[in-house]
């Protein structure tokens, strides 16, 4: 692609990622003092791993039994507290031997 | 030293980064890109499913208002993570640190530092970001430069690297709290409704995910309000 086009287009995506993190981080400074506002807070990462997760996770390998068996793999592991990268490791393993065998 | 810990932290993340932007490199090659033009797209966004979309507009010829309002609707988790993030800050934060670290608030360093127990500080979060910035930048090269290199069956298998580590984020927490084990499941029954009701379909999938975490977590507080251990200095309300 010729770069001055790439350019603009670059620009425009970085800049309006960029602006979308890093506004709140600047302007939010002291403590939240809504017990609700504070409760909701809490709550969102929990919430925004489990929306981003499920469904999408199982068209994420191409290979539904396979994601199948990432997924218990990783749910097993998750469940009884293992380390992140035991966790991801394992349900790739999982998912690639599934899919290997399971077309 | 809490850098360290921060930078071993974030080891599985730069590892599943690794997997997933080579994944970006190869298609950015494919779609006519050239391999410095695929390193400075993830260079400059450090965002999955931005620059996803982003390729495919610029490689379409896209106008720049539509490059912008899809980032806009794509990356607007971001600043609600932003927001829930900085009241886990510390006071070493201080405003050239924001501006910095803000550049590599991605949805798996946001979840890792929110899972630490107390405030984050910069040295810790520098640590966690080294590791997954240079890990999505060196994957897209090398995807760029030798995708071809790799079986699909290997590369297909990587794709779930990121999702298993959300799993090892979110179990733990939920199997001790019931709180979060109710909030999640909500998030992750409405993410379920939008992806596979035809009359929803129109939801872009960044708005989904902001859809479902607004409202599960509305719900959770307004119900279930969790024991929020700032609450303790004031008296007995934190063991409710």
């Amino acid at each position: 692609m010729a770069w001055t086009t790439f350019f603009k287009y670059v620009l425009v995506m970085a800049g309006v990622t960029y602006l979308i993190r890093m506004l709140p981080l600047a302007a939010i400074r002291g403590k939240v003092k809504s017990r609700f506002v504070q409760a909701f807070l809490y709550y969102v990462p929990y919430a925004v791993l489990g929306a981003m997760t499920i469904p999408a996770v199982f068209s994420s390998t191409g290979n539904l039994p396979g994601a199948i068996a990432g997924v218990a793999v990783a749910a097993v592991l998750g469940w009884m507290n293992k380390g992140l990268l035991t966790v991801a490791a394992a349900a790739c393993a999982a998912a690639y031997v599934v899919s290997m065998v399971v077309r | 030293m809490r850098y360290w810990r921060g930078f071993r932290d974030g080891i599985p993340i730069a590892l599943g980064y690794l997997s997933v932007s080579f994944a970006f490199g190869i298609q950015a090659i494919s779609l006519g890109l050239t391999p410095l033009q695929a390193v400075l797209i993830s260079l400059l966004n450090v965002t999955s499913a931005g620059q996803l979309a982003g390729l495919q507009l610029m490689t379409a010829g896209a106008g720049l208002p539509e490059m912008a309002l899809t980032q806009l609707t794509i990356n607007l988790r971001y600043a609600l993570m932003s927001i829930s993030l900085s009241q886990k800050l510390d006071d070493s934060m201080t405003t050239p640190h924001r501006l910095l670290l803000s550049f590599c608030n991605t949805d798996e360093v946001f979840a890792v530092a929110s899972s630490q127990k107390g405030k984050v500080g910069r040295a810790y979060l520098y640590g966690l970001t080294n590791g997954p910035f240079l890990g999505w930048v060196l994957g897209t090269a090398l995807g760029a430069l030798a995708g071809g290199l790799l079986p699909d069956s290997v590369t297909s298998a990587l794709g779930i690297a990121i999702y298993g580590m959300f799993i090892a984020i979110v179990l733990p927490p939920a199997r001790a709290m019931r709180e979060v084990r109710v909030v999640v499941l909500m998030a992750v029954a409405m993410s379920c409704l939008i992806t596979f009701l035809p009359a929803l379909s129109f939801i872009s999938d960044g708005f989904r995910i902001i859809l479902c975490a607004v409202v599960a977590s509305a719900l959770g507080a307004w119900l279930l309000p969790p024991p929020l251990p700032e609450e303790t200095d004031d008296g007995k309300e934190a063991l409710d």
